[in-house]
C-alpha cells in the first residue's frame, strides 16, 4: 500500500507525520522522501546509508562531423534546449526534458545520449525501517525525474510512505500519482485553508481517496474544519500547538520518542486509513473505473 | 530599480507574513507574488484586479480516434507513459515534448497550446501588485514566475516606483531558480530547527550560485536559540548578512486570520517590533 503525505502549503508538518507514522508501524515499512528539493526526513530518521546512486537524465550530444545543420533537432525541441548557432549546434543541457526527440529526428544519426546529473538517491535503514530519499543537485531545475526515480524503490507488498514536496504543480503530482491514499496536512489558517483547496483539487484530478491531518489545530479559525466537513473529507488526526513538540522538532527529535503516547495515535491514524480503503474500491478497480471515465 | 526576493528553502517559515508586513512599512513599492504554485499573498493584500490575462505555455498532445490506426508508435516513443492502451493521452502525464505529434504517420495527433493559469495586475492598499494563479497540476511554473517578475518591473516603471518586493516559492527547483536571476538581493527567512537550517543552507548555496547577495533572518528564534545562533554563525561564515530575528509570536497567525499584516493588526506586539527593526536594517542595506 502506498500512502502519500502531501500539503499545498509548506511547513504544515508533512515530514513530522510521514516520519512518525513510518516508525510507529511495525513490519515491512519503507519511507520514501520525495521532497527532493529539500529532503528533511533523514534528519529525524537518521538512517544508516548503505547505497548512494548518482542519477542522470539523458541529454543530447552532437557529433559535428556527422551534423549537416539541417535544423530538425531545433524544430522538434519544445524546450529550446538545442539550438543552431551559425555553424554549430548548441545543446542547452539544463533546459532538456530528455524526451529523445532530437535523437530520433536526426537524419544523420549525429546525436547521441549523454547524461546530466540531476541528483543522488541514498538508501539506508534504521531499526528495520527501509529509507530512501532523493537529493536534487543544487542548481538543477527539474525535480520530477528524480522523484520518479525515488518512487521506483517502492516495493509491492510493502507499506510505502511517501513524503511529498509542497505545492500543487508537477513535483507534487509526481509524488502522489499512483498512491492508494493521500494524507493531506494543513494548519487551520487562511493560508492553510487556501492551499488545502488547491491540494484537494490535485488529489481529485488523480482520483485518489484522501483524508486530512490538522496541525497546530488550536491556532487559527474553524474554516478548515467546516470545509472538510462540507466535502465529507475525514479529519483523521489533529495535533494542537505544543511548545514541547515544536522544540523537540527543532532538535530533530521524533514526536513518538519525546511523547510516546503519540505512537498509539499514529497507529490509529493508520488503522483509520486502512478502514477507509477497505470501504473504497481497490487501486486496480479504481484505475479501471478511471479508464472507463476517460472512455 | 531594486528587487528584493524573499525565499526560504523550507516552506512555512513565515515568508509571506513577513513580506506583507514589509509592504505596510515600505513607501512606494510594487508587490509581486512569485509563489505561483500556492500563492497566498493576495489573502492579506485583498487585491482589486485591474487586468486579468491567461497564462499560455506549453502544449499537450491529443489523439484523434477517427484518424488513429493504433499502430502503437506513439506509445513506444513516449517517455512519460502518457498514452494509454486505448490510445488516449493522459494530460497530467504528458510532458508536452511533441514527439508523438511529430512522428505519428497518420498525422492523427494534435498539439494545442495549454492555458495553464492566469496572471493579474492589481491595486492594493499598499500599492500595485502583480500576481498569478497556476492551474492545479500544471507545469511551467518557472515561466510564470519569470513573467510575473517582468510584469512587476513594468508596473514599477510605469508608476515610477523604485522597489519590487517579491514573495518567492519554497524549495530550490525551477520556480526558485526563475525567481533569483537579476534580483538585487535575496532575503532567506528560516526557522531555528534542524530542517530550517538544512534547507536554508541548500537555498543559500543556490543563491550564491546566481551571485545574488543574501541576507538571513531567523523567525521563531526563541524556539531554539542555540540553533538560531548556529544559523547566524553559518550565515556569517558564508559572507551573508545576518538580518536580525523574530520571536515566536501568535500575533502573526491572528493577523493572518483577520486578513491584516502584523503591523496593521498590532504594531506594538513583539512580532511587529521585530519586523520593524528588520525592515529598517533591510532598507539601509538596499540603500532605500
Amino acid at each position: 500500500m502506498i500512502i502519500s503525505i502531501a500539503s499545498g502549503k509548506g511547513g504544515t508538518g508533512k515530514t513530522t507525520i510521514a516520519t512518525n507514522l513510518a516508525v510507529s508501524l511495525g513490519g515491512d515499512v519503507q519511507l520514501l522522501d520525495c521532497d527532493v528539493e529539500e529532503p528533511n526526513a533523514y534528519l529525524f530518521i537518521r538512517p544508516e546509508i548503505h547505497e548512494t546512486v548518482v542519477i542522470n537524465t539523458p541529454v543530447p550530444e552532437v557529433d559535428m562531423k556527422k551534423c549537416n545543420l539541417c535544423g530538425k533537432c531545433q524544430d522538434i525541441c519544445q524546450f529550446k534546449a538545442i539550438v543552431i548557432m551559425s555553424k554549430t549546434v548548441l545543446p542547452f543541457s539544463e533546459l532538456c526534458h530528455s524526451c529523445g526527440g532530437c535523437m530520433r529526428v536526426c537524419p544523420e544519426n549525429a546525436i547521441t545520449e549523454t547524461g546530466r546529473e540531476i541528483g543522488v538517491i541514498e538508501r539506508g535503514s534504521r531499526n528495520g525501517l527501509e529509507f530512501v530519499h532523493g537529493k536534487l543537485r543544487v542548481g538543477e531545475a527539474m525535480s520530477p525525474p528524480l522523484i520518479r526515480k525515488v518512487r521506483e524503490y517502492a516495493r509491492p507488498g510493502a507499506m510505502t510512505i511517501i513524503d511529498a514536496p509542497p505545492g500543487t504543480s508537477c513535483p507534487v503530482i509526481a509524488a502522489m500519482k499512483g498512491a492508494d491514499f493521500v494524507l493531506l496536512v494543513t494548519e487551520p489558517t487562511p493560508f492553510g485553508m487556501h492551499d488545502l483547496k488547491l491540494a484537494v483539487g490535485a488529489v481529485k484530478i488523480l482520483n485518489i481517496p484522501c483524508g486530512l491531518v490538522i496541525s497546530r489545530s488550536d491556532m487559527g479559525d474553524d474554516r478548515v474544519r467546516e470545509y472538510a466537513e462540507g466535502l465529507r473529507m475525514p479529519i483523521l488526526m489533529e495535533i494542537p500547538f505544543d511548545r514541547k513538540i515544536a522544540e523537540a522538532y527543532s532538535r530533530g527529535e521524533m514526536l513518538v520518542k519525546v511523547m510516546p503516547e503519540w505512537k498509539e495515535r499514529f497507529l490509529n491514524l493508520h488503522h483509520r486509513i486502512a478502514e477507509i480503503l477497505s470501504q473504497t474500491p481497490t487501486q486496480n478497480n479504481h484505475q479501471e473505473s478511471r479508464k472507463r471515465d476517460v472512455l | 530599480m531594486k528587487e528584493l526576493i524573499v525565499i526560504s528553502g523550507k516552506g512555512g517559515t513565515g515568508k509571506t507574513s513577513l513580506l506583507a508586513a514589509f509592504a505596510s512599512l515600505a513607501k512606494g513599492m510594487v508587490l509581486c507574488d512569485a509563489d505561483v504554485d500556492a500563492a497566498d499573498l493576495h489573502l492579506i493584500m485583498d487585491p482589486r484586479i485591474v487586468e486579468r490575462h491567461d497564462f499560455e505555455s506549453g502544449h499537450t498532445a491529443v489523439i484523434n480516434p477517427d484518424m488513429c490506426t493504433q499502430c502503437g508508435l506513439c506509445q513506444v516513443m513516449c517517455k512519460w507513459n502518457a498514452i494509454s492502451e486505448a490510445f488516449i493521452v493522459d494530460p497530467i502525464a504528458c510532458e508536452g515534448c511533441g514527439v508523438c505529434y511529430y512522428f505519428c504517420p497518420e498525422k492523427a495527433i494534435a498539439f494545442p497550446q495549454d492555458t495553464c493559469g492566469e496572471w493579474f495586475l492589481s491595486d492594493t492598499r499598499f500599492g500595485p501588485m502583480a500576481h498569478a494563479r497556476l492551474g492545479i497540476a500544471e507545469e511551467n511554473s518557472g515561466k510564470l514566475v519569470s513573467l510575473i517578475r517582468r510584469q512587476g518591473k513594468l508596473l514599477a516603471e510605469k508608476k515610477n516606483l523604485d522597489l519590487l518586493l517579491t514573495d518567492g516559492p519554497p524549495g530550490i527547483g525551477c520556480p526558485v531558480i526563475a525567481s533569483l536571476g537579476g534580483a538585487t538581493a535575496a532575503l532567506i527567512v528560516t526557522e531555528p530547527t534542524i530542517s530550517g537550517r538544512h534547507d536554508m543552507e541548500r537555498v543559500a548555496e543556490l543563491v550564491a550560485f546566481f551571485r545574488v547577495p543574501a541576507m538571513v533572518c531567523v523567525n521563531k528564534y526563541d524556539l531554539n536559540p542555540e540553533m538560531g545562533q548556529a544559523i547566524e554563525a553559518y550565515t556569517k561564515e558564508k559572507n551573508m548578512t545576518v538580518l536580525g530575528s523574530i520571536p515566536f509570536d501568535p500575533v502573526f497567525t491572528k493577523a493572518m486570520v483577520q486578513g491584516k499584516t502584523v503591523i496593521e493588526y498590532d504594531p506594538h506586539s513583539d512580532g511587529a517590533l521585530a519586523v520593524k527593526n528588520i525592515w529598517e536594517d533591510l532598507a539601509r542595506h538596499l540603500g532605500l
